[in-house]
């Protein structure tokens, strides 16, 4: 057996991947994702799971569960913890490992509130109609508040998986899910411990929240025809498919995870963050707060820009995120950029955990060297000078390392740099 | 490397600033009638719109316009302006804040609404009534993307959602940073206001009610509306820079578990008794419940717990709770003024 280094090139622990789990439209387990994802197909389609009638945006990439019953869908914080159990009970079983995790859990996730028929239950039973009435009628029935606990599903995961410490539940919007890596990676660089839960877990497509975005004219508002909304990079995108899903990963150090003789499945080699001072929801048009985090995950790895050979893009399919997110892939590449895919294409955009599942393609990619298309490509924005493997899966050799961009609301930008077999 | 408290951004129903967060109040300050039957610690008088842009006003709510104006003062303090741009920032926050009006509105609208028909119903009358820009008051992230835009805040950005474990662990991993080199100069905290029914709504099961009762003989919270920021750097780059340290920040802990373990957690995670308690509820000891004089603080709570520690000019030894999960501790190491 080769000697395998056990820290990087700034000398501190390297950070590696053991487990992954994967939850989409497209699939309840990572290798019905995967195979989705590889073979070009859409996850979007109608919202059957609440009534959408009179919504400008009727569809999603929805990841409805047992629990969502007819007329009672389950609220987004069930939902969370639901999609997140999956996910994590998945990446552990690949990691062979259970709990007590002796590490932090970093979990990506949506902020909560209470939901419309618990609001409307607790106005029910409140005798009268002000303030004080509905906060006495929710001390009374703690269960119709609980919904906006927003605190309980990195909660009841850090009970179930027996983490150590106070779970980050983190929210940097889209960006949440690379966050939540970054956290975990950062805690191991530390040496605050030698394992670590990252993830993601989104469940804001609600009635309010979908209505809430498309009045910020952010969604697609294809309803005709759903498979063909999300279409990053062409001349007739017209905004970002919400979408459900869960991502996560089990992160060791290089040694821990050697010591106990795991599989190691790849690498989180940098990781770059700035937040942009430009405007709460879109991104400084020069691209320079983008291309920043880029260039900050490249140079966190050590690695030279060349070694990348895929990018999975933030690539929402809204007009302007593709235009900044191109001009700042050139910025950091030039002329001629990394094959560049949107998997939000298939998948839907899943918002706090799109980081996280978006780094388990990436990593996917480089195990299978098989690199996800973006799909609905009939006309590619030429102005954009991608190359966006319009709508198959491509096969390659010697690709060992891939970026994953998240850009959220909010200005919070994050890149992650994952390799396999470096 | 040792961290150094540079600069701390303190409102609450005693004032504003480091002054007034010195002296231990003679009496609780109190707003017992606007929100009865709940005691509140009410915001004291600000002028919000002097510090911030209409432009800007207008995507916030008092939440965001709080905080946000709690940080600058926390910039100012440390005399930290011209460094924004790589500062690094982390915010503890709970839910965003709501259209309080169209929420009571619909609520009193939906209960002749049959059934059936309240989700169709409901995504109209949203549709029509809610306003776009709000949206952006409602996200948790928002505080943090706020203060990133008016004060040019641009290093890396992190929110951790939920309750005082968030504010305790933000701290925690904020001063984890600084301590081992990868943060240069770092923005910590949180705000949250009292005075409004949507935020009381979610605590609604843990709310004291009736007349006002000290922390250590109550099994309810009193909460108050306020912020606590604190800029930590460095020890030895704030000295270079010519910045005054309030105090040094020396250690960090959180835990988390089972309710029973509580106690035992707690006294795990210091060697020395409290002299400051974050306690929501429930006797701190021999230690002064900061949420006698501040109202408790939710996500806040620690943070302002730690910022007055470091103002009191002495050793502290800061613990808390979160009122249903979490348990923190720190040691701070007041400087002479």
């Amino acid at each position: 057996m080769k000697d395998v280094a056990l820290t990087d090139h700034l000398g501190r622990p390297r950070v590696v991947v053991t487990g992954m789990g994967l939850m989409t439209a497209l699939g309840m387990t990572l290798a019905e994702s995967w195979a989705g994802l590889r073979a070009g197909r859409s996850g979007v389609r109608d919202i059957t799971r609440f009534d959408t009638t009179g919504m400008r945006t009727r569809f999603g990439a929805c990841v409805d569960l047992p629990g969502d019953l007819p007329g009672r869908p389950l609220p987004a914080g069930e939902r969370v913890a639901a999609l997140g159990t999956l996910a994590f009970d998945e990446a552990l079983a690949q990691a062979g490992l259970s709990g007590p995790i002796p590490g932090p859990l970093c979990l990506g996730m949506p902020p909560i509130e209470i939901e419309w028929p618990a609001r409307a239950a607790l106005r029910a039973g409140a005798e009268g109609p002000d303030g004080a009435a509905m906060v006495l009628a929710g001390a009374r029935h703690p269960e119709l508040v609980a919904g906006g606990e927003l605190f309980s599903p990195a909660v009841a995961l850090a009970r179930r998986y027996r983490t150590r410490g106070i779970p980050q539940a983190v929210t940097t919007a889209c960006a949440s899910g690379g966050t939540a890596i970054q956290l975990a990676c950062e805690a191991l660089r530390r040496g605050e411990a030698q394992v670590a839960l990252a993830g993601g877990a989104e469940a804001s497509m609600t009635p309010e929240t979908l209505i809430r975005f498309a009045l910020l004219h952010a969604l697609s508002n294809r309803n005709d025809a759903p498979a063909a909304a999300s279409r990053p990079f062409s001349l007739t995108r017209d905004g970002f498919v919400m979408g459900d899903g869960a991502g996560a990963l089990v992160l060791e150090t290089m040694e821990h995870a050697l010591a106990r003789g795991a599989t190691v499945l790849g690498e989180i080699l940098g990781v770059g963050e700035r937040a942009d001072t430009f405007h709460r929801t879109r991104s400084s048009p020069d691209a320079v707060p983008v291309a920043g985090v880029m260039q900050d995950a490249i140079a966190d790895s050590g690695l030279p820009p060349e070694v990348f050979g895929y990018i999975n893009a933030h690539g929402t399919s809204t007009p302007e995120n593709d235009k900044t997110e191109a001009l700042a892939i050139h910025m950091v590449f030039g002329e001629v950029a990394p094959p560049t895919s949107s998997t939000k294409s298939m998948i839907g955009h899943t918002l706090s955990a799109a980081g996280a599942i978006e780094a388990v393609i990436c990593l996917l990619a480089l195990r299978d060297q098989m690199l996800p298309p973006t799909i609905n490509q009939d006309d590619t924005d030429p102005a954009l000078g991608l190359d966006v493997i319009p709508n198959q899966a491509r096969a390659v050799r010697g690709v060992k390392a891939a970026l994953s961009n998240s850009f959220g609301f909010g200005g919070q930008n994050v890149c992650v740099a994952v390799g396999v077999g470096l | 490397m040792t961290v150094a408290i540079t600069g701390l951004g303190l409102v609450s129903c005693l004032g504003e600033g480091r002054e007034v967060h010195s002296a231990w109040p003679n009496a609780p300050v109190l707003d017992e009638t606007g929100f009865a039957p709940f005691p509140i610690h009410p915001l004291p008088p600000l002028k919000l719109e002097e510090h911030i842009p209409r432009r800007e006003f207008r995507q916030m709510e008092g939440w965001q316009r709080l905080g946000t104006y709690a940080a600058g003062l926390a910039i100012a303090d440390a005399g930290a302006k011209e460094l924004v741009a790589g500062m690094d920032l982390m915010v503890a926050a709970g839910g965003g804040e709501r259209d309080t009006a169209l929420d009571a509105a619909i609520l009193a609208e939906i209960q002749d609404i049959p059934p059936a028909e309240r989700e169709a119903w409901l995504n109209k009358r949203l549709g029509e009534g809610l306003r776009p820009t709000l949206f952006l008051a409602q996200l948790s992230n928002l505080l943090a993307g706020s203060i990133s835009i008016l004060h040019g805040v641009a290093g890396s950005s992190r929110t951790f959602l939920g309750e005082e474990a968030a504010g305790a662990e933000a701290l925690r991993v904020a001063h984890a940073r600084v301590a081992s080199g990868t943060s240069r100069l770092m923005l910590v905290g949180a705000a949250w206001i009292a005075g409004r029914w949507d935020n009381l709504l979610t605590y609604a099961p843990w709310l004291h009610q009736g007349s006002w009762a000290p922390t250590a003989r109550r099994e309810k919270l009193v909460p108050g509306s306020g912020a606590a920021f604190l800029v930590l750097e460095p020890l030895a780059a704030a000295l270079e820079r010519g910045a005054r340290p309030v105090a040094l920040l020396e250690d960090v802990r959180t835990d988390m578990g089972d309710a029973a373990g509580r106690d035992a957690r707690l006294a795990a995670l210091s060697d020395s008794p409290a002299t400051l308690s974050a306690a929501p509820f429930g006797g701190p000891g021999e230690a002064r419940a900061v949420a006698d004089a501040t109202g408790h603080l939710m996500e806040a709570a620690f943070p302002m717990a730690v910022a007055l520690a470091a103002l009191s000019g002495q050793e502290s030894v800061v613990t808390g709770f979160g009122h249903r999960h979490g348990e923190f501790a720190a040691r701070v190491k007041g400087l002479p003024a």
